[in-house]
């Protein structure tokens, strides 16, 4: 960053000047961009100069009209206006977002979300003064391209295991929450619209009701907004976000109820009940729908080992379809993404490759990210543009309702709740659900959404939906994180998933289904034990390809963080950031006490074991070289002799990353090639030389694109195979002893392979060099 | 369901109350199972549990019926086997899932915790020397992946996962170790440290209900 060079105090006059300037020169633009008009004159007189020109240029002789010079350079903007405007918007967004970070602490102590709506406050200012029309946050853009990406975002990466542990919680909050919210605050501004002033008088009981429906629902954009900086514990994070996420069925049908009758003007006691089935059918049809299309999705991307490049597309697709199609029904289309994105996870994940499943991540967080920006400004500039009808009393008491109907609410369900649950929600707990019920973009978007003719009040409705959802996001978005450290809230943990956590959470729940079984009773780990073994039965094999349907979860886990560990260790380089904590603890310190057993070697002492890993050291480095040339491996690599200098440039760093890996990693010495690595190789690069497994050799592919220790995992030992010392020396803890093994192969010394084998145990020298001929 | 068998009175109840820490519903409705199981007999044996069919799809089913007749789960400091267990037996294994009442102290939390852990540690410890090794954790490992029909290497996969466990589990507890330095294997303080961010005394409980349960007869 050319910033970066600058003395602070001109770097952030120049960051200011920057944002100043950039500021300035894409609002001009986008605000002349935005307002078709002032090129409604223009448009008619360019496309028929184009025209004229066109078709000068072609034939002379059928025009007769003026011919002017062949223009060399042409303006013409009308073609290319929408996807102009949009392109800009969203760079205009992305580098807004860019510049936050840049300034040093404000991010710190305000919310991104707050300063993108003061952007798009300042935006709107400068069209405004520019004199053009600018752009309003049109509910159908709103609903079906900006939301959808971030609620899939939300549902795709959705911590399953917190989320079905507190689910009774969650949807007590967000069904009977918002009902009562919806209702309080609505009734209670009827009243208040019956003794305020005559302005007032006018608006009836279902508009109120309905306006208390749109304001009621907690907003899952704003509570992910602000809530993903504080870093707040899992219960608590996951219990608003939950309850924002589910209580779309609730305002769905709440907002077509009293819309529909608004109209009318009242409501029958038949409605009522008809109000509650239809919640019934809009909540569990939109998870139907959700689930439909995530089956789908899981079952197609077990076809596509083939075409590895399109499967990203499979999971966004189908689930956008989810989402449109639960849309069309009218059924809560929230949901369904939700459940499509949680169904269809778990068998993507194991179906498809290792760079699809980075691009769906990153795609999901880009577009989520993308919108989320998009909404803010958008807010902000629809609040300059959008007509305001200010009314003092309805906007005072709609807010302080909001907040008084939030905290009665989120008190008294919590006392309902505490009967039923294990962990029970304190005081501070409460206070903070209660706190992050943010209003945001879905709220204005529905309020938008009202016919202006069957509702005559709805600018001042807007007017006081905007200044709650300012209000909740900026004194609450900017408050809270104060108020966390304040009243000392439990953070969140930084735990990484580690192989104890799996076995031992494993061995929780079957110890407690057992427990329950032994009981009597069919408790809830019954039941969750129930559905694993359904889904492992039958789902599994249906949708996910290969023989992955068979692999159990642990050895999937631990697959999937050797991985992770490995990928993580060749990206920072291994050299760079070995922690000082590094342990030394290896396998040979928790061998269990060996018994003595028959060994065809002799005992070797360990002064001289460390003479002859020296010495075999020494010689390695020289027979590497002198062996290049003609070992069978090799042979084929020759032409890459250039590479090799590469090679072993990427050695050094592989020797400081074994000394790291050794203690983390084990190799199985027999492992096979399991699915999930040979899926890896063949994935990450389609052209991998794949050697055909000659008897007695092991075969080795050298990507270079992938990490190499997933690689050399996968070597065989067909050494190790061939001897039965194997499982009295325990587990080898080398990652490349077949490279080795194999270098000795040649020489087919037996006595030298068991030398190495029993000097695998890595002391703190590196181990010897590794052979690792290039292959493409 | 034969009542010919009366049960503990109401003063044995009150007492064994006070030393489980159930409540007197909740004891009555283990006695009403305890006698399901054991055709109202005194006491429960081994093969009494192949009543209840299902945990037989559960892998770590020996070991759970084993810590029933382990005399380290009961309130001596005796160890070994028994062969069938009364039914105050019975409560005082089923007493380490008791879920945290509303109000208790520090104290009685961190107490209820060790007693959970010390339960699992025994549950790990199958040869009851007092520590866990890394046998033991391969033992566990094969238990879990045991249902699993498909595993025809398994041993590889299942002692490689074990290792990287048990070094996990090690790195935790002593951070550095010279070479030549053995770890016997774990013992319960080292086993408490692993388990110091995971709140195990709201993971490790049973929902013991008041009300009698519909009793599936086996």
């Amino acid at each position: 960053m050319w910033l970066g060079n600058l003395p602070r105090s001109s770097s952030r006059r120049g960051t200011y000047l920057f944002l100043l300037v950039f500021l300035l020169g894409t609002v001009l633009p986008l605000g002349v961009a935005s307002s078709p008009d002032s090129h409604g004159t223009d448009a008619p007189q360019d496309t028929k100069h184009e025209a004229s020109n066109g078709h000068g240029h072609h034939g002379n002789e059928s025009h007769t009209a003026v011919k002017k010079a062949f223009p060399v350079l042409n303006f013409e903007y009308e073609s290319v206006r929408l996807p102009f405007e949009i392109a800009l918007w969203i760079l205009l967004a992305s580098l807004m977002k860019l510049g936050f970070h840049l300034i040093p602490r404000l991010s710190s102590f305000v919310p991104e979300s707050c300063l993108l709506i003061v952007v798009g406050l300042l935006v709107g200012g400068l069209i405004k003064i520019v004199g053009e029309k600018s752009p309003v946050l049109h509910s159908q853009i709103f609903f079906l391209y900006l939301l959808p990406p971030i609620i899939l975002d939300a549902g795709y990466f959705l911590p399953i295991r917190p989320f079905s542990e507190n689910i009774g919680t969650i949807l007590v909050f967000a069904v009977i929450g918002t009902l009562w919210n919806s209702f309080f605050i609505g009734g209670l501004l009827y009243g208040v619209c019956q003794i305020g002033g005559k302005d007032l008088e006018k608006i009836g009981l279902l508009p109120n009701l309905l306006f208390g429906a749109i304001i009621s629902a907690v907003d899952p954009v704003a509570v992910l907004a602000v809530f993903e900086e504080i870093h707040i514990n899992e219960l608590l994070h996951i219990l608003v976000f939950g309850e924002s996420l589910l209580n779309d069925a609730v305002t769905v049908v709440l907002y077509h109820l009293f819309e529909e009758y608004a109209g009318v003007g009242s409501v029958t006691f038949l409605d009522v009940p008809l109000g509650f089935i239809c919640f019934f059918v809009v909540a569990l049809g939109g998870v139907f729908v959700g689930l439909a299309y995530g089956l789908l999705a899981a079952f197609t991307s077990r076809f596509t080992t083939h075409t590895r490049v399109i499967e990203p597309l499979f999971a966004f697709l189908y689930s956008y379809m989810a989402y449109l199609s639960a849309e069309v029904f009218h059924l809560s289309g929230i949901m369904a993404l939700i459940a499509c994105g949680v169904v269809m996870r778990p068998y993507i994940e194991a179906n498809i490759s290792h760079k699809s499943h980075t691009t769906i991540k990153y795609f999901l967080k880009m577009w989520s990210s993308v919108s989320e920006t998009l909404i803010f400004i958008f807010l902000g500039v629809s609040t300059v543009a959008g007509p305001h009808s200010w009314n003092w009393t309805f906007v005072i008491c709609t807010l302080v309702f909001c907040l008084v109907a939030r905290v009665l609410g989120v008190v008294g369900l919590t006392y309902i709740i505490n009967k039923f649950r294990i962990v029970k929600l304190t005081t501070k707990d409460q206070f903070i659900i209660a706190y992050g019920g943010l209003r945001g973009a879905i709220a204005f978007s529905l309020g938008y959404l009202l016919p202006p003719d069957h509702f005559p009040m709805r600018d001042m409705f807007l007017t006081a939906i905007i200044t709650v959802i300012f209000f909740t996001v900026f004194v609450q978005g900017m408050t809270i994180q104060p108020l966390v450290d304040l009243l000392a809230v439990k953070k969140k943990q930084e735990t990484k998933r580690s192989i104890n956590e799996e076995i031992h959470s494993q061995f929780l729940d079957h110890l407690l289904t057992g427990i329950e079984d032994v009981c009597g009773h069919y408790g809830h780990h019954h039941w969750k034990d129930k559905l694993n073994r359904f889904n492992k039965k039958y789902i599994k094999k249906c949708l996910i390809a290969g023989d992955r349907s068979k692999e159990p979860q642990l050895i999937a886990f631990y697959h999937k963080m050797e991985m992770k560990q490995a990928i993580e260790l060749v990206e920072t380089g291994g050299i760079a950031k070995i922690p000082s904590a590094v342990s030394t603890v290896s396998m040979q310190n928790i061998q269990p006490k060996q018994k003595v057993t028959e060994r065809a070697l002799p005992q070797l002492s360990k002064g001289k074991e460390e003479e002859i890993r020296k010495i075999l050291r020494t010689n390695l480095q020289k027979t590497r070289q002198r062996l290049r040339s003609y070992n069978r491996h090799t042979l084929v690599a020759d032409p890459y002799e250039d590479a090799w200098n590469q090679m072993l440039i990427r050695r050094q760093k592989v020797k400081q990353m074994e000394k790291r890996m050794n203690n983390y990693l084990t190799v199985p010495a027999n492992h096979p090639d399991s699915p999930t690595m040979s899926r890896a190789r063949l994935s990450s690069d389609p052209n991998a030389y794949i050697p055909k497994p000659k008897a007695g050799i092991p075969a080795i592919t050298v990507d270079p694109a992938s990490p190499q220790s997933p690689e050399s995992l996968n070597l065989v030992d067909e050494l190790s195979k061939r001897t039965e010392e194997e499982e009295e020396e325990g587990i080898v803890m080398k990652m490349h002893t077949p490279s080795t093994d194999e270098v000795f192969t040649s020489n087919n010394a037996e006595k030298e392979q068991r030398l190495m084998r029993c000097l695998s145990d890595p002391g703190p020298h590196p181990e010897g060099e590794e052979e690792e001929p290039f292959l493409p | 369901m034969g009542a010919s068998h009366s049960g503990p009175d109401t003063r044995e109840l009150r007492e064994l109350s006070e030393k489980t820490g159930f409540s007197v519903d909740q004891i009555e409705n283990l006695n009403r199972r305890f006698q399901q199981l054991s055709k109202n007999k005194e006491t429960l044996r081994r093969e009494d549990f192949d009543k209840v069919t299902d945990l037989d799809v559960n892998p770590i089913r020996a070991q759970i019926i084993e810590a029933f007749f382990d005399k380290r789960n009961y309130s001596g400091m005796q160890t070994g086997p028994v062969e069938e267990i009364n039914f105050e037996q019975f409560l005082t294994v089923m007493s380490h899932f008791r879920p945290l009442k509303a109000r208790m102290t520090e104290e009685q939390i961190a107490s209820l915790r060790k007693e959970k852990l010390q339960f699992l540690f025994n549950m790990y410890d199958i040869d009851a020397d007092g520590k866990i090794s890394l046998e033991d954790y391969r033992h566990l490992v094969e238990d879990l992946l045991s249902r699993n029909p498909h595993l025809g290497k398994e041993s590889a996969s299942v002692t490689s996962i074990a290792d990287a466990a048990m070094l996990e589990a090690v790195t935790i507890i002593k951070g550095q170790m010279e070479p030549h330095q053995v770890y016997e294997g774990m013992t319960f303080e080292d086993f408490v440290k692993i388990w110091e961010g995971i709140d195990i005394e709201t993971k490790m409980h049973v929902r013991f209900l008041n009300v009698e349960t519909p009793h599936f007869c086996k």
